[in-house]
């Protein structure tokens, strides 16, 4: 890898011996990847995944207090994960206690984001990019950003350029104020090395899809055609918000950083099949291969037929779109079975400037009516609280499922359960 | 009978353990966030859908993989069970090591004490033929040897 004189220099301790070692570190993670050089970083902002203060994670926080010790904080300021607690959100005494037990480290951490230059006091989404939340980087940015579905959201519908980035990874980028230049960072990084081809009956299920096709190509990147039939040609709210929960999937599911969409994403317009690799490999999903999937999905309640106690819908964090279209579909199917309020708790969440500003449109007020909780938490790490895990807990996220015990629905799965069914 | 494999090293270093054989893709977060939480002495895999390692012991075991997948936690994840000692003994990747498990090892051979070596691109002749329980040594130049 050949370094610029000033990265050599700060390699051999110009800036300190802790600059060097994190220079040392990127500089490592880069020739495990054949990088020919540093690139700078461009974006306006970073983002970071660890938004949590564990008491288990203690080293992390340690080697942050290194850091800031040293005078070090990052060249660019950057927002973080969604929260990981929020008194709104139902939780019973004892899960209260393991709460406290659990985030001993929250304040200390917090106190290190803000040192290390956290953009915003609410910067705390995994859906950065909304407008609302200012964080949104150009077509061909550079990004020193970890969080799974921020990147591939950025990478793929965004068109920027990031590496999926490990936490503590990402902010010694941001630090450093240079990456190195590998994987989708390269032209030939983003090439697609699957085609897939959706031949459904109907629209898919996002959260679905992204899963079936993350099992299948992992890390690779897939060029999804037909599925521009039942999003359009353009990256309207309702396609981005699609995307978004797609990608998500294909992220947890799989790790996949990157994908195009025929026809929709920025990259695939511009280049259309060129994007392909030469023996690229084939994928069709059609109405029996997402049922397959689904099917695949086990379920880990210790009673499956027990009634669910809670339904988490937002991971990633719903868009402002998503969280008038529920409102309106919640009002509609409560009309109809003629219940006044959802009959399962239910918490949506989203990012904090998304809800303050859907707070000051009418459908805050209808949402509320229906008894739905709009809050900013992190589902996952709500779920990760061993008391709050064990509760038989629904959601139409397929993140969430793969992470915790929660039981993956379709949205109007979900929408039947919460508003109908009860269970 | 043994065989022999070659792959690329990624963190030096040498051991000895019993195999532990993942044939799908590992997912960290997934596999650690519970056993981490719970502090649980024998490091039980917690991924619900990795049924070659889920409820079984990893700490110490020679972890056989292709890849990892998940959340970009992963490598942070890492780092702390390496800083904790509840790491594997080695981690050995057919295929080559993805961004998330590098930044986990490379985080773990600068920021801590820890030893766990890491190899990669060892084939997949090497995935189909390690299975649980066998024997594992590792020496410094990559070369692992499956009994």
């Amino acid at each position: 890898m050949v370094l610029t004189e000033e990265q050599q220099a700060i390699l051999g301790g110009k800036q300190g011996e802790t600059m060097a070692r994190i220079m040392k570190t990127l500089v490592m993670y880069g020739e495990t990847f054949d990088a020919a050089r540093m690139v700078p970083v461009t974006s306006e902002y970073g983002h970071t995944v660890i938004s949590f203060g564990l008491g288990v994670m203690k080293p992390v926080y340690a080697l942050y207090d290194e850091i800031l010790s040293a005078g070090l904080t990052g060249k660019q300021k950057f927002s973080a994960d969604p929260f990981p607690t929020d008194p709104h959100v139902p939780s019973n005494v004892l899960e209260n206690i393991v709460f406290k037990l659990m985030y001993t480290e929250q304040r200390r951490y917090g106190k290190q984001l803000d040192e290390l230059g956290l953009m915003k006091r609410n910067a705390y989404t995994c859906a950065c990019y909304l407008p609302e939340v200012g964080n949104t980087p150009k077509r061909g940015d550079i990004l020193s950003w970890a969080e799974s579905s921020a990147v591939v959201y950025a990478n793929s519908v965004l068109g920027a350029r990031c590496n999926r980035n490990s936490g503590i990874l990402e902010m010694m980028g941001s630090i450093a104020g240079c990456v190195p230049e590998f994987g989708f960072l390269t032209d030939d990084g983003r090439k697609a090395d699957w085609v897939v081809e959706v031949k459904t009956s109907e629209k898919p299920e996002a959260q679905l899809l992204g899963s079936a096709i993350g099992m299948k190509v992992l890390a690779e990147v897939p060029y999804v055609t037909g599925l521009d039939r039942w999003l359009g040609a353009d990256l309207n709210d309702p396609a981005c918000a699609y995307l978004k929960d797609f990608g998500a999937a294909t992220a947890s599911n799989g790790s996949v950083g990157l994908y195009h969409i025929e026809n929709l994403t920025p990259e695939a317009k511009d280049y259309g099949e060129t994007l392909i690799r030469e023996n690229a490999k084939h994928y069709i999903i059609d109405d029996a291969e997402l049922r397959r999937v689904k099917d695949s999905y086990p379920c880990i309640w210790k009673n499956p037929e027990a009634k669910p106690k809670l339904c988490f819908v937002g991971c990633p964090h719903l868009t402002m779109e998503q969280l008038k279209d529920w409102t309106v579909k919640i009002e509609n199917a409560l009309k109809e079975s003629g219940n006044k309020h959802v009959l399962i708790p239910t918490v949506f969440t989203s990012a904090p400037a998304v809800i303050r500003e859907f707070r000051k449109t009418p459908y805050s007020e209808r949402l509320s009516d229906t008894g739905v909780i709009l809050s900013y938490i992190c589902p996952l790490m709500y779920m990760d609280n061993p008391v709050c895990g064990k509760t038989p807990v629904i959601t139409s996220s397929n993140k969430l499922r793969t992470y915790t015990s929660a039981r993956y629905y379709t949205d109007e799965e979900i929408l039947r359960k919460i508003t109908k069914e009860g269970r | 009978m043994s065989r022999t494999f070659k792959g690329r090293v990624i963190t030096p270093g040498k051991a000895s353990a019993e195999a532990l054989v993942s044939r799908a893709g590992f997912n960290t977060l997934a596999s650690y966030q519970m056993a981490l939480l719970l502090n649980d002495k024998h490091v039980k895999c917690g991924d619900q859908n990795n049924p070659d390692l889920y409820k079984k012991s990893m700490i110490g075991k020679a972890l056989c993989l292709p890849e990892t997948i998940g959340s970009t936690t992963g490598g942070m994840v890492l780092y702390t069970v390496c800083s904790k000692n509840m790491q594997p003994a080695c981690l050995l990747f057919s295929k080559s090591i993805d961004s998330l498990a590098a930044s986990g090892a490379i985080l773990a051979a600068n920021w801590s004490d820890a030893k766990m070596p890491v190899i990669d691109r060892l084939g997949d002749d090497f995935l189909n033929y390690v299975q649980d329980g066998m024997k594992i040594t590792i020496q410094e130049d990559g070369t692992v040897c499956v009994e």
